[in-house]
């Protein structure tokens, strides 16, 4: 894949496979285009060159909805919550649930069906709220996460990518969310995630990939290497591509 | 912005103020609480509460309409025009009142159209679209009027904007009536009270149909998230730019339902009605609890905003204060109402938005 900015090569012939059941982790330095990678596997970014391939069918997205219905769900540093909006609304919010009424013509939310399929949603992922109907604003950091989380889930991910997503959680939230990823990745959800926080990447990636100013420099499996030489790639003091 | 039980305490203890208040003040010959002065509070609250009612949906989607006023004061123009030249082209009347509020809102859709294509295709901030348009609609309005008052409807048309669903006569001779106006005089008709005017039925039947849509319909769902977190709305595939387009035309036809009912009130169209009413419009929308950064509030909260402002300006009125003091109280109990609002949530330790 390659994605050119005016002159600049933000993403340069870059290959990368993930399968199912396996968490693969994208590493960086700011600017080595980790980001951009994944917003052309998203649809927000059209690649100037190269091929998805996505359950051995190729695919192209126009936009980042055509990716969603496909399965790829992308979670975002920023969330991409409604903070206004309860748990139920947030899970559902865009794919409501409606109760139709004379032929279609009057549609009523079933916000009781939304709640309650919301709680079987994080229950699959042992997360427990005692309130379901509150704003989201009123849950933590990790909270909001795990809901994003679990959206995804409901809506079927079959490819599940994470923008650092322990990013600005307390301790014991980023557990929790390490621990939800793990469980993913048992139930079979492919995850590529994004993180600067080399511990987290060790605890539950199974294989790495260090770009460096667009290019991949290295590709690893997680129990052959340790953080120190992950770093030294991050840098660009190694490089599996040069001659040595 | 008050919350809403506040904002019926509020309102609760206005009304005792002023029954009280005037009481004393007229040595307890006039009665605040009758039924003649709360169908007057009806009445007067209508075209704020139908200015209200779309601003209300755009607000909560984090815009603004600045344009109702004049929306309302050109689908005054456009109803009496269309009702003139209906009946004259030989439409029973009937029909020729509906031309008008077929009129009334089409105009006033249109403008909406327009505020929404600008503000959510071309990126244009509302404030700036709508202040422009409340401009261009003034013109057009004017233009059409001729700067004067539309006259010549048929004499018909004001049992339309005036009658109510109940007559109610008291005392010797009295009796209640339905639909229509009961033929009396002298100290009968002094007794008389209209109860429900049609126009307020209409208003109440809008306000109805606009607490189920905001409620219980996914617009009104993803009007909160829109207005909650615009990025977030697009990336869970809500047509973000629909949405805000069919809320720019939701505001300037409730507008336009206004300047029909005002039409029909007053036998004649106005292009300078709507105007006066933009400010009030939105104060009752703010004292009502909708917070101008989007993603908050009720329809109620702005039914209760409306009243809490009509009993202020009628029970001042009554209580023989000079009519510029209004404008002191109802300015400060806005701000007022923003402050208690902020406090409570500090209190509270609510996170603030943004």
């Amino acid at each position: 894949m390659v994605k050119r900015f005016g002159g600049l090569v933000a993403v340069d012939e870059v290959s990368l496979d993930v399968y199912p059941g396996e968490v693969v982790a994208l590493l960086g330095d700011n600017g080595a285009g980790k980001s951009t990678l994944i917003k052309c596997i998203s649809g927000v970014h059209h690649a100037d060159k190269g091929e998805i391939y996505f359950e051995g069918r190729r695919i192209r997205f126009s936009r980042p909805i055509d990716a969603r219905r496909e399965g790829i769900e992308t979670i975002y540093q920023d969330l991409a919550l409604a903070n206004n909006l309860d748990v139920g609304a947030n899970i559902f919010l865009g794919r409501e649930v409606k109760k139709r009424y004379l032929g279609g013509l009057i549609q009523v939310l079933d916000d009781a069906h939304m709640r309650r399929e919301s709680e079987k949603a994080l229950n699959l992922l042992e997360i427990h709220f005692p309130n379901l109907t509150q704003p989201i604003e009123s849950l933590s950091g990790g909270q909001r996460q795990a809901v994003a989380i679990a959206r995804a889930v409901y809506w079927d991910a079959k490819l599940l990518i994470m923008d650092e997503p322990t990013n600005s959680l307390g301790v014991p939230e980023q557990r929790k969310v390490l621990e939800l990823i793990r469980k993913l990745r048992d139930q079979g959800v492919p995850i590529i995630l994004i993180s600067h926080t080399l511990p987290d990447v060790f605890a539950v990636a199974d294989r790495l990939v260090v770009l460096h100013r667009g290019r991949k420099v290295t590709e690893k499996q997680a129990a052959d290497t340790d953080t120190h030489e992950i770093v030294q790639y991050m840098v660009g003091a190694l490089d599996d591509t040069r001659v040595q | 912005m008050l919350s809403q039980v506040w904002a019926w305490a509020f309102l609760g203890s206005l009304v005792v103020f002023f029954v009280i208040a005037i009481q004393i003040v007229s040595d307890g010959t006039v009665n605040f609480l009758t039924i003649r002065n709360s169908q007057n509070i009806l009445v007067a609250i209508t075209p704020i509460l139908l200015l209200g009612l779309g601003q209300t949906f755009v607000i909560i989607g984090a815009g603004i309409d600045l344009s109702v006023g004049w929306v309302m004061s050109l689908a005054s123009v456009l109803s009496a025009l269309a009702i003139r030249a209906a009946f004259n082209a030989g439409l029973p009347l009937p029909a020729a009142v509906v031309a008008g509020l077929a009129a009334a809102v089409a105009g006033g859709a249109l403008v909406g159209l327009f505020n929404g294509v600008i503000i959510a295709k071309l990126k244009v901030p509302a404030f700036i679209v709508t202040l422009g348009t409340s401009f261009i609609v003034r013109g057009i309005a004017l233009l059409l009027s001729q700067n004067t008052t539309v006259i010549g409807l048929p004499r018909g048309v004001r049992s339309y904007g005036n009658d109510a669903l109940i007559y109610l006569i008291r005392g010797e001779g009295g009796g209640i009536y339905f639909f229509e106006r009961p033929e009396v005089t002298g100290a009968l008709l002094r007794r008389m009270d209209r109860i429900l005017p049609y126009p307020v039925l209409m208003t109440a039947l809008v306000v109805a149909i606009a607490i189920f849509v905001l409620r219980k319909t996914q617009f009104g769902r993803h009007t909160y998230a829109i207005g909650g977190s615009q990025e977030a709305a697009l990336r869970t595939g809500i047509r973000v730019d629909r949405h805000i387009i069919l809320l720019y035309v939701m505001s300037a036809s409730t507008a336009g339902i206004a300047g029909f009912l005002s039409t029909l009130r007053f036998t004649a169209g106005s292009a300078v009605i709507g105007d006066p009413l933009l400010l009030s419009s939105i104060a009752a929308v703010i004292i009502g609890g909708v917070s101008l950064y989007g993603g908050a509030g009720t329809v109620i909260g702005t039914v209760i905003g409306a009243l809490i402002i009509a009993v202020l300006v009628t029970g001042l009125v009554m209580l023989n204060v000079q009519a510029f003091w209004q404008f002191i109280v109802v300015g400060t109990v806005v701000i007022l109402a923003v402050l208690i609002d902020q406090s409570r949530d500090l209190i509270v330790g609510r996170a603030k938005r943004r």
